[in-house]
């Protein structure tokens, strides 16, 4: 007689928005095992619709708080291939900047807020202010670097204000530049090798698992790409940016508010994994010495490596950010106005690489500069079907364990993805049911 | 303090950066949680709780399931705080509430749409009660640890009802409109500190509408600088569609 599961995690918890984990087994076969988007579909694509070009990143910067600084950068480089907007090296020096200190941030919280509780077996950080005090500390040190970072460049961490299309409307003083780059070096790149030691005393406990799949993220030639490059895949190399539906081919699943995505095979996965698979070549040499520390491996197939391709990008970031400041300081701060004059209408698309992996904006202008269509593509809604198929092989691997264990290391691996389902839609709860 | 209040932070329809810029209080929060006890909050924590003395509601009401979830909360919460824009007004999301709801399933799901049942966005107050808004799209920390603190010292926290227009005087910004842009802060209402405005953006109104808005002169103002009567409703509605459209 096999064996019988039913597991419902409803509403799964430490996650950006709501989604729960379902498995049934019945006399030993496997008949479900998925993560359910139960998020409030969110319409934003609608919403757009009419809109002044002046008026898209501020509203698809709330499709999420997390991912708002990434929205707003791949909604820029849309509006402006769209219009015709040219922006200046300096623009692009300063976005790339905010796009490290957005990394930086979510890694962070992600890595020590979020997973970390699993590996020291407690439910969430509140109780390692008592125990790990300066573990806490030093990530409370680390993300607020990394949010002011946002807050000198553009105003504001959460929600950006002063990045617009074609520029900026207000630019940071030279001065408030110098301060960052030092803190950087002083207090996040110290903070950072720190946080990889305590990652390291805990690598024994993330599960070992292997599941081939293929890995999308952009790549570029000049850099470890994060604001520009071409879409890649593991399987099927390079292609340019505006061949973005070939590589995400979206469809409505009935149990996801969240549409799932696949390309060369059933589902493919994105994120800091998919970019140190794609890119670690790329990346500079501290970081790997940190890849290596903590055992990551090109071309890994473990998912739940993926909160370690974080820690070990994230000091790529502090470096890189570092090499920006140096070279904006020593060329000085030009003051500059934002592009805003069209000189096209038309589709443009953008892709970036956000904290949880590729995200797509694709928007088409009429003459007057108002959306007359809208496509948003969320790194969180490609990684869905990964998920579900890690599941259907994890849950048989460790079925002898009890239905608790299955549901905490299913609950961990929807975890190690940081899904964000507010992006995705909004998203997790895992639900055994017997 | 001998019983520390029960806090449970929750959410609806939004993108969760109210609840963000709790987890940012870096230098605060070791602070807060002396003062209180976070006995549920999904995005951060395991648990549930029964009872709670404040709930910080974040998102607005979207679907059949919200309408449940926050009839929940108030039965089991003393005090009952709408966190950030969606929630206060519905917010960014009441945008799909100006146009036919089945246009807006077809667009985004195509003929798969009946799989997702949606309501028009709506904000807390339009379906319980709601005993403090803390406004702003995001909220501000600032505001945030006002409203906390009064809470926490048994006060009732004050809500401003003067314009954004009056802090932006106050902290000898350029007025948006010299610029040659527009702006919404004449009928927005003040306590971001003209955030936007400070930072060479126009006021979008994100905090809401002053009480007893002057809208048909703020839409003739904003005709005057150039947008055409269709643009200028426009421009008020991204954060206040519910309110001008009279949704909710």
């Amino acid at each position: 007689m096999g064996t019988n599961l039913d597991i419902k995690v409803h509403h799964l918890t430490r996650v950006e928005g709501h989604g729960d984990i379902v498995v049934n087994m019945r006399d030993g076969v496997l008949e479900k095992a998925r993560l359910e988007i139960v998020e409030a579909p969110r319409y934003f694509e609608a919403m757009l619709k009419g809109r002044n070009f002046h008026e898209a990143a501020i509203i698809t910067s709330r499709i999420c708080g997390i991912c708002s600084l990434g929205h707003q950068m791949t909604s820029f480089k849309a509006t402006e291939q769209a219009l015709g907007l040219e922006v200046s090296e300096q623009t692009v020096q300063l976005r790339k900047l905010l796009v490290h200190g957005a990394t930086l941030q979510s890694n962070v919280l992600h890595a020590l807020f979020l997973a970390a509780p699993d590996f020291l077996k407690v439910g969430s950080v509140f109780p390692l202010v008592g125990t790990h005090p300066e573990v806490v500390k030093a990530a409370l040190r680390m993300k607020r670097l990394a949010n002011d970072l946002g807050e000198v460049i553009s105003g504001r961490a959460v929600h950006p204000i002063s990045c617009v299309p074609g520029g900026f409307t207000q630019l940071p003083t030279a001065k408030s530049l110098a301060v960052l780059r030092e803190r950087l070096e002083k207090q996040m790149l110290p903070d950072l090798v720190f946080a990889a030691d305590v990652v390291a005393t805990l690598a024994g406990e993330i599960p070992d698992f292997r599941r081939e799949t293929e890995f999308i993220s952009l790549r570029s030639d000049d850099d470890y790409a994060l604001y520009d490059g071409d879409i890649c895949s593991t399987d099927t190399g390079r292609v340019p940016d505006r061949e973005y539906r070939r590589m995400s081919n979206e469809f409505v699943v009935p149990h996801s508010t969240s549409k799932h995505c696949k390309v060369n095979r059933s589902s493919y996965m994105v994120g800091a994994l998919a970019r140190w698979n794609n890119n670690h070549d790329r990346l500079c040499p501290e970081a790997l010495g940190v890849a290596t520390k903590l055992g990551l491996k090109p071309d890994c197939h473990n998912p739940f490596m993926n909160t370690v391709a974080q820690v070990v990008e994230s000091v790529h970031c502090c470096l890189d950010a570092m090499a920006i400041l140096d070279r904006l300081l020593a060329a000085g701060i030009r003051d500059e106005v934002p592009n805003q004059d069209p000189t096209r209408h038309g589709t443009g698309v953008g892709a970036t690489e956000v904290p949880r992996g590729i995200l797509y904006h694709e928007y088409t202008y009429d003459r007057q500069g108002r959306i007359t269509a809208a496509n948003c593509i969320i790194p969180t809604g490609q990684n869905l079907a990964n998920i579900d198929d890690d599941m259907v092989k994890l849950v048989p691997e460790v079925v002898d364990r009890g239905e608790a264990a299955i549901a905490h290391l299913l609950e961990m691996l929807v975890r190690a993805y940081d899904p964000c389902i507010s992006c995705s839609v909004h998203m997790l709860d895992v639900k055994f049911t017997r | 303090m001998a019983n520390k209040p029960r806090v449970g932070i929750f959410d609806f329809t939004g993108c969760e950066g109210c609840e963000l810029n709790q987890l940012n209080f870096e230098d605060q929060l070791l602070d807060i949680l002396e003062h209180v006890e976070i006995v549920e909050w999904r995005e951060a924590m395991d648990g549930r709780s029964e009872e709670l003395d404040i709930a910080f509601v974040e998102g607005a009401l979207s679907t059949p399931d919200c309408i449940k979830r926050i009839h929940e909360i108030r039965r089991k919460s003393k005090v009952l705080v709408a966190l950030g824009a969606c929630a206060v007004q519905g917010g960014i999301n009441a945008l799909k509430n100006i146009r036919p709801i089945e246009q807006v399933r077809e667009e985004v799901y195509g003929q798969d749409k009946y799989l997702f049942p949606t309501l028009p966005a709506l904000p807390l107050s339009a379906v319980v009660k709601v005993d403090v808004n803390i406004r702003g799209c995001p909220m501000t920390q600032l505001e945030f640890l006002k409203v906390f603190t009064a809470l926490v010292m048994g006060k009732a926290p004050v809500e401003p009802g003067n314009a954004v227009c009056t802090e932006c005087k106050l902290k000898d910004n350029e007025c948006v409109y010299e610029k040659g842009m527009i702006c919404l802060g004449p009928v927005t209402r003040a306590g971001c500190d003209a955030q936007c405005p400070t930072f060479g953006q126009y006021c979008t109104g994100c905090r809401g509408l002053v009480p007893e808005p002057n809208v048909e002169a703020m839409q003739e103002i904003l005709v005057a600088h150039g947008l055409s009567m269709d643009d200028a409703r426009k421009k008020l509605q991204l954060f206040n569609a519910n309110q001008l459209e009279g949704v909710s």
